[in-house]
């Protein structure tokens, strides 16, 4: 399947994340046309072309939309959710730095379609320059009417805030990320009331991803027929992959969805040194890992439930043959444990008990009751936590033993760096004293 | 270190932004950290009184989110992710050599003002390993590379940043993050051959997006 670069065609031009840039692309062009259209046309556009939530999910963003009540007199919220912070995840990242305005022209579009005169770009603190990129993104397009009072003569209002987070990738899921920006601890909610009842200061609030988001111009500006062309039905359009790992070019490729992860690895130049592919996750460290018996299932959010995961954030991660999965899991689970909110118990004991556990067999000290123990551990969190930082702490280590048990059983008298000698994992061939 | 004139100006401007002020929390607690170098009593106390919070409940914001600091960076804070991509792709002998450099462990302070801090996946795992100054990107480094940044720093040379801008200080990202138009986004390194490698491989191989229909 061929590579098809829509969000990132124009990349290779530095003046890109200027509005003159952006427009010199065609950009707006779509803006002006949804607003001499009635909102509920976009939503049912939306609706019609398919679009899956990009965040992860995969839950269909026009039904999304509809799920706003509409006339009821109350100020309703767009909030982009660009806390970008998934352990393999660095997609949205790049499409801020590179293309702000698709980002902010699909917000102006989508403000105006689930008729909102408040959005709110919620970036995670830690990437300066993506926030700097948005907000000038954001100014210039203040400054030439298209965001403000009355925008192209449409009679629509909007302001649109750029927020800095602060460090926590909880405020990733959706309430957690409300509750972070009216100024709170990032903790998530209990749902239902879900956000497009009662969201953002209790008001009916969307909040969509920044790829997702970044569609929107394309699908409005470009029609249903157009976009459903990528992909397949129930996976329809582009999607913008980030491949790293142990592979020879690593970065951005767009592709349609349902392109199999050894036709992006064979643009991405392949494994290292020819070595093997030995275990990948398509998106993220909160989806079960795959082994190389696996590249060629189409990533479209169907198959991959098929084959036991998820699609997630489509930003697949290769390790080779030197990588110890006991350790790789290790460090996944001290993230989450690290990252867990507090707020419920089998999240916060939960990922502090599997996390001590296999930082025993890291360091060759398991035991084989231990590695029922760890099973017993995850089922405890599973389905039990508040929200989804909990499933997702129980997520590496069964994928894990369904494919490498053996090495979690050499694990109980053998070390990791014992197995596996830490330095043949590195990207530089640079001597390491240790 | 006194609040000035400015920054409660600045704080009541950053409360103005948002349909509820206590919105602005977290932005108002870069906007302190950015005058102190971590977030202090004094800078804790300011927010609350814009927005009619007591300490207390600003605090449990400030504890809860691992940017804000709790000791002053006086020159610059070097992170280095860790988590499990990084980490095993080199990260862990970046941080070690680091960690040996500066002379301190995770989340300590130096005696030059540096900060060491192992963080959590920063969104460019297609860079690994990832560092990074001040939360500007120092991408794809080794041990030597990222102790050659140090070294440079400690004897004020100019930095630049793999994307992104030269490398100014900790206090000013924080200043950044509260009022991110900070004349700095023209940056002519911001899109990396890595972030164009898809798009490299179409134009060589005649590969595009179907055709836009003439209707629209």
């Amino acid at each position: 399947m061929a590579l098809t670069p829509v969000i990132t065609e124009f990349w290779d031009d530095p003046s890109l994340y200027t509005l003159d840039g952006y427009k010199s692309h065609g950009g707006y062009v779509a803006l002006a046309d949804a607003l001499k259209q009635d909102p509920d046309s976009i939503i049912a556009t939306v609706k019609d072309s398919g679009l899956r939530g990009r965040g992860g999910a995969g839950f269909p963003t026009g039904l999304k939309w509809s799920f706003v009540p509409q006339n009821d007199g109350k100020e309703h919220y767009l909030v982009v959710n660009a806390d970008e912070s998934e352990p393999g995840a660095c997609k949205d990242i790049p499409i801020m730095i590179a293309n702000p305005h698709a980002l902010v022209e699909g917000v102006i579009i989508t403000s105006y379609a689930i008729r909102a005169s408040h959005a709110f770009i919620y970036i995670r603190g830690e990437v300066p320059h993506a926030i700097r990129r948005v907000a000038l993104a954001v100014e210039q397009a203040r400054a030439a009417g298209l965001i403000g009072n009355d925008i192209l003569g449409s009679g629509f209002d909007l302001n649109i805030v750029v927020h800095a987070g602060a460090g926590a990738y909880i405020c990733g899921e959706e309430t957690a990320l409300l509750d972070s920006l009216e100024g709170y601890r990032g903790q998530p909610r209990l749902k239902p009331p879900f956000p497009a009842v009662a969201g953002l200061y209790a008001s009916p609030t969307v909040i969509n991803n920044v790829e997702t988001i970044a569609n929107i111009p394309y699908i409005v500006g470009r029609g249903v027929d157009w976009f459903r062309q990528f992909g397949t039905e129930k996976s329809p359009g582009f999607k913008v992959f980030a491949v790293s790992g142990h592979v020879k070019r690593p970065g951005i490729y767009e592709a349609p969805l349902g392109i199999t992860m050894r036709e992006l690895l064979d643009y991405a130049g392949g494994m290292r040194d020819g070595r093997p592919v030995k275990f990948w996750l398509p998106g993220g460290s909160s989806v079960p890992m795959l082994t190389a018996e696996h590249l060629d299932i189409p990533l479209t959010y169907e198959d991959m439930a098929a084959a036991g995961t998820m699609l997630g954030t489509g930003t697949p991660m290769m390790f080779d043959d030197t990588v110890s999965v006991v350790k790789a899991v290790t460090r996944w689970l001290e993230f989450y444990k690290h990252e867990s909110c507090g707020k419920c118990t089998p999240c916060r004991e939960g990922t502090y008990w599997i996390t001590g556990v296999l930082e025993k067999f890291e360091h060759g000290h398991g035991s084989s009751e231990e590695v029922e123990t760890l099973v017993t551990l995850c089922n405890q969190i599973s389905g039990r936590s508040f929200c989804a930082l909990g499933d997702a702490a129980a997520t590496p280590y069964p994928a894990a033993l369904k494919y490498f048990r053996d090495e979690f059983d050499a694990a109980i008298t053998t070390s990791a760096d014992e197995q596996f000698n830490p330095s043949a994992s590195y990207v530089f061939a640079e001597a390491v004293s240790r | 270190m006194t609040l000035t004139s400015t920054t409660r100006v600045e704080l009541q401007q950053l409360a103005a932004q948002y349909p509820q002020p206590r919105s602005a929390l977290l932005p108002m607690l870069h906007l302190v950290q950015s005058v102190a170098g971590e977030v202090t009593a004094e800078g804790i106390t300011a927010c609350a009184e814009v927005l009619g919070i007591t300490a207390a409940e600003a605090t449990a914001v400030a504890t809860f989110y691992t940017m804000y600091k709790r000791d002053a960076v006086a020159q610059h804070h070097i992170g280095v992710c860790t988590n499990t991509l990084c980490g095993l792709l080199g990260g862990d002998a970046v941080y070690d050599a680091l960690s040996a450099r500066l002379g301190v462990g995770h989340n300590q302070v130096n005696a030059d003002g540096f900060m060491l801090e192992r963080i959590e996946c920063q969104a460019a795992c297609t860079h690994a390993p990832v560092m990074t100054v001040d939360w500007e990107f120092m991408d794809d480094v080794t041990p030597g590379t990222a102790v050659a940044v140090v070294d440079a720093l400690s004897r004020g040379e100019q930095v630049q940043a793999t994307r992104g801008p030269v490398i100014r200080s900790f206090v000013a990202t924080e200043h950044t993050l509260a009022f991110p138009l900070d004349g700095l986004a023209a940056a002519d390194n911001s899109v990396d051959d890595k972030m164009l490698a898809g798009l490299r491989v179409a134009q060589e191989r005649n590969m595009s997006a179907p055709s836009i229909p003439q209707e629209h």
